[in-house]
């Protein structure tokens, strides 16, 4: 290495007689790996601080040619110039240590490798082999403890295979900041352990598995499932929300059987949260459609062929007074991009969303114009990060891994503004701006010192008051802050790019720009597109007679949305039957995520590619669009997933936006609440009732319970004591749960979105900012 | 003719010739195809050496009315052992499926619930499925075995005019339930481990395992 390129913050050192430099405080375990030298190791984790703990990595070292007295840990040591250490390969010493370091560990440790879950995949059963003796010379009784513990629903411990490495118990302070699983007692007995009253609550829990050397903690849902030989390993990405974590999704014999973090240190560097993690049984669930269906004259679906379903969705929507399209947020770049194309060319309509939900058209005037720039690096140099309307833990949990990583690191300052102090809030310490929804306008004039460095995220929840997504925008323009819009689902962003919504042509094109349609046609090689802006989703619902819903759940858009779907010709492209099946005349199935090759973009627009992990005869929602417009007649070509990734990458990038498009909000004055009185206020929890979470049971055992929210004054002046059974109410329907007191204002009641009895969107009128009235139960 | 024959390597195509107790320099100047008949008296030893073996003892069995005995080690087909109290030994580690190197097993392992055990401990096999049209009667996996659950029988009668027959399932490997066990799931011998079982201190079934089989 030449002399030029090495800084004065580089260290020279030896190892094992070969030189290295390496960048000061690098670790020299770190420094041996960069020489391809590997040394033995459980506790080191190039994430997690330096512990120390198991001493497999013993090296003989010496400085300037005085040599440590005792061989040490390679872990634990960062590198110095004239440093010259000696590992396993170059010494004795250091090779006997390590073999007894092995030898010792290996003494209480059970043989039941054949029932052990990380047989096959062990580090422990690894460098047993590579760098332990292969006799024991303990004859004396194993420690034993009962076996196993399941610290949580998910997540089972087996004390006496455990090598007290604590990587799980790091993991869980440093990384997730939830301190609650520990070593406990000393000596021979210690022990991983959790609290007597409060169990392993995490939404990181997994994670402890994933990096658990030994199979002490396994996942309850894995366990004894199979072999590490027994797996195909897919990279792939996650589908359960807009983080974007890279996967790998294990499948044997074309069911998944477990999937693990992948590795992408711009995303979400090797950790993923428990939904994604283990949730993934919806794919293979008994409710999926296999074939596609008929509505017959009696109002009785009935199988059919492919060609006949095929013919009779095409009638209908040839036939329609007013054809659209609804999408739900969960469809590939890919997808996304037929359901646009069939929209504009077989229905010849912009009548397009992809915000099967709660939308506002305010927000599709930001969507439109606003430019979201924020990425995870930005949260990574920030100096300031605002939370609005986002309640990172629940609703993209990687991103609040980021957070609280800066935060530890290097005291991040964090501003939330949401209705109750949530324990993410808490977790990020961050000064915490109550309000409730309608009235974060206000609240957004307390935060200061926003610079260029600083982040804003705003969460898809902003579009619920009015004037919010146009204020926050104004505010990080004129502070040139960076903006992150951060929607609940993997799709959105992706569908946005595709142009799946009623006023923009794929890659962000406003349908009004002259210019932009001849961009899109020339692709195309069409001479006409439909100039009328599009049909927002509550417009599409009440004018449309012939609707075409792919992955929609009514239950998501509005309590009346589905009545209002039952008035309607229905086709519903749908991977499991469900409420929009309910309602359909053609039911056509289609591949889910395993199943099929596409691209997610995440919240900050990085694509991430995954391919087909299983084998299946689904096909991806394109093909199955483009055979419809060829059925039509008016043909999409778009006949695989590939076919439509290389249109897209023939458009440009569009930039142009229009700067006139905000809403002033009308920062909603009293709403003159009477006593018993509050507005309601909730999120979606993590882990609640989604349609992706169902049938497990493992993973549903770790959600947060469903409560209603008070503060205490409010709760003592309603005379209320916390636990107790409270119900609100407003349009003649209820809903009750027991009562815990939180931090937050007076007039807010807070309820998960969509847990257990608290489904609220199906439920009331509004599942945020409306009056209801809380009482006991 | 002649000349094709030119083409091949002799030496291959005349091994035959040794038989006729040609020289080597006959076999390379003559060829079978124009052989005129051996000498009487060469045909005659062939002939004797016929005759002389209708004298000595047949080997011939008159399979299947008479089956002879296998050697007492022949590698037939495997089963699924049971311990004394009629619980199966197998655990569903998969050892058997890893070693094999004909991939002709495939085993899913389960949990056992509380008193409903299939085997001793934690973890028992759901689906064990042998190959029998894979299968090379090779017996690494009855060495990989941690449990002695599998072994093999001479049983060697595996024929059969289906492919799917030849899979066997738990169900046709399983040794027979005996007398004096209980058929599972029940529960393990009161106060035990599965180590206890492993060590062979469970030598009959409890009354309070289940009903024992007494056909």
């Amino acid at each position: 290495m030449s002399d030029q390129l090495t800084t004065t913050t580089d260290v020279t050192l030896k190892i094992d007689g070969f030189e290295v430099t390496v960048p000061k405080g690098t670790l020299v375990i770190r420094a041996a790996e960069k020489l391809g030298i590997q040394i033995p190791r459980f506790c080191d984790h190039p994430l997690l601080a330096p512990a120390g703990a198991c001493r497999q990595c013993l090296v003989d070292i010496s400085i300037n040619g005085r040599a440590f007295p005792k061989p040490q840990a390679s872990c634990t040591i960062p590198v110095e110039n004239g440093m010259e250490v000696k590992t396993q390969l170059t010494s004795t010493v250091a090779d006997k240590a390590q073999k007894g370091i092995m030898e010792l560990l290996l003494i209480n440790h059970p043989l039941d490798c054949p029932v052990c879950d990380k047989g096959g995949e062990c580090p422990l059963q690894n460098q047993a082999m590579s760098n332990g003796n292969g006799q024991s010379r303990y004859e004396g009784v194993k420690r034993t403890f009962e076996k196993p513990v399941a610290i949580s629903s998910q997540v089972l411990l087996d004390r006496e295979r455990c090598v007290l490495c604590a990587r799980c118990t790091r993991f869980s302070e440093q990384i997730a900041g939830d301190p609650f699983i520990t070593l406990n007692e000393r000596g021979a007995l210690q022990q991983v352990g959790i609290y007597e009253k409060e169990p392993f609550d995490s939404y990181y829990s997994g994670n402890t598995v994933q990096i658990c050397p030994v199979g002490a903690l396994t996942g309850a849902t894995y366990r004894f499932r199979a072999r590490p030989f027994d797996l195909v390993s897919n990279p792939s990405a996650c589908e359960h929300c807009a983080s974007g974590c890279a996967m790998r999704t294990d499948v044997r014999r074309g069911k998944t059987l477990r999937r693990l973090a992948g590795d992408d240190p711009t995303v979400n560097e090797e950790w993923n949260c428990d939904k994604g993690r283990w949730a993934f049984k919806y794919e293979s669930a008994r409710n999926r459609i296999t074939t596609p269906y008929i509505r017959d004259e009696s109002g009785v679906l009935r199988e059919a062929s492919w060609p006949e379903a095929l013919s009779e969705a095409a009638k209908l929507l040839l036939n329609a007074k007013s054809a659209a399209v609804l999408m739900g947020g969960r469809a590939t770049l890919e997808d996304a991009y037929g359901y646009s194309k069939f929209a504009r060319i077989a229905l010849q309509t912009n009548d397009i969303d992809f915000r099967a939900r709660l939308n506002s058209n305010e927000e599709r005037e930001f969507l439109a114009n606003a430019r979201p720039n924020a990425t995870y690096k930005d949260i990574d140099d920030a100096d300031h990060v605002v939370l609005i309307s986002f309640e990172p833990e629940d609703e993209s949990p990687i991103v609040f891994l980021r957070i609280l990583k800066a935060v530890t690191k290097r005291k991040l300052a964090v501003t939330v503004i949401s209705p109750i102090k949530s324990r993410g809030t808490e977790k990020l310490k961050a000064n915490f701006i109550s309000a409730s929804a309608g009235f974060e306008l206000k609240a957004i004039e307390k935060v200061d010192g926003l610079t260029n460095r600083s982040v804003i995220l705003i969460g898809e929840r902003a579009l619920e008051t009015e004037g919010l997504l146009s204020s926050v925008e104004q505010l990080a323009t004129s502070k040139g802050a960076k903006l992150g819009w951060i929607p609940r689902r993997a799709g959105e962003v992706a569908a946005l790019t595709a142009g799946a919504i009623g006023n923009l042509l794929p890659g962000l094109r406003p349908v009004q720009d002259a210019k932009a349609r001849v961009d899109v046609q020339t692709v195309w090689g069409i001479n006409q597109l439909p100039t009328k802006t599009g049909k927002s989703t509550d417009e599409i619902l009440k004018d449309s007679d012939v609707i075409l819903l792919g992955g929609v759940d009514a239950n998501d858009i509005s309590s009346s949305a589905k009545s209002q779907l039952s008035n309607k010709k229905i086709i519903a492209m749908d991977i499991r039957f469900g409420t929009s099946t309910e309602v359909a005349h053609v039911i056509l199935p289609v591949a889910s995520v395993v199943e099929k090759n596409g691209t997610f973009l995440d919240w900050q627009g990085k694509p991430r590619s995954f391919e087909s992990a299983v084998e299946s005869l689904n096909r991806s929602d394109v093909r199955i669009l483009s055979m419809l417009a060829d059925e039509m007649k008016r043909p999409i070509n778009l006949p695989t997933v590939k076919a439509a990734a290389n249109e897209i990458a023939q458009f440009d990038k569009w930039e142009k936006s229009t700067s006139n498009w905000h809403v002033s909000g009308t920062n909603t004055e009293n709403l003159n609440l009477g006593p018993t009185e509050a507005i309601l206020n909730s999120w979606r929890l993590l882990l609640d009732r989604g349609s992706l979470q169902e049938g497990e049971d493992n993973l549903a055992g770790t959600a947060r319970k469903t409560i209603i929210g008070l503060n205490r004054t409010k709760a003592e002046k309603l005379n209320l004591v916390e636990g107790e059974l409270v119900k609100i109410s407003a349009d003649s329907v209820s809903i009750s749960a027991p009562l815990k007191i939180v931090e937050t204002e007076e007039n807010i009641v807070w309820v998960p979105r969509n847990s257990t009895g608290a489904q609220l969107v199906s439920k009331f009128s509004k599942p945020s900012g409306i009056k209801v009235s809380v009482s006991k139960a | 003719m002649t000349k094709n024959f030119e083409d091949h390597d002799s030496n291959n195509l005349i091994p035959r010739n040794d038989e006729f107790g040609l020289s080597k320099a006959e076999q390379d100047s003559k060829f079978i195809a124009d052989q005129a008949p051996a000498p009487l008296l060469k045909q005659l030893l062939g002939f004797w050496v016929t005759f002389k073996s209708m004298f000595k003892k047949v080997n011939t069995v008159q399979y299947p009315e008479v089956k002879e005995p296998t050697a007492p080690r022949f590698h037939g087909r495997h089963q699924l052992n049971r311990h004394p109290d009629g619980l199966e030994k197998c655990i569903g580690c998969e050892l058997c499926a890893w070693a094999c190197p004909a991939d002709a097993i495939y085993v899913e392992g389960a949990d056992n619930k509380p008193n409903e055990n299939y085997s001793p401990g934690e973890r028992y096999g759901k689906v064990y499925q042998i190959n029998y049209l894979r299968c090379i009667f090779c017996g690494l996996c009855i060495e990989a075995c941690p449990t002695r659950a599998l072994t093999m029988t001479n049983e060697y009668e595996l024929a059969d005019d289906q492919r799917g027959k030849l899979i066997f399932e738990k169900e046709d490997l399983l040794a027979p339930l005996r007398n004096g066990m209980v058929k599972p799931p029940h529960p393990m011998y009161p106060n035990t481990t599965d180590e206890n079982y492993y060590r062979g201190e469970v030598t009959s079934a409890h009354p309070s395992q289940g009903t024992v089989n007494n056909d």
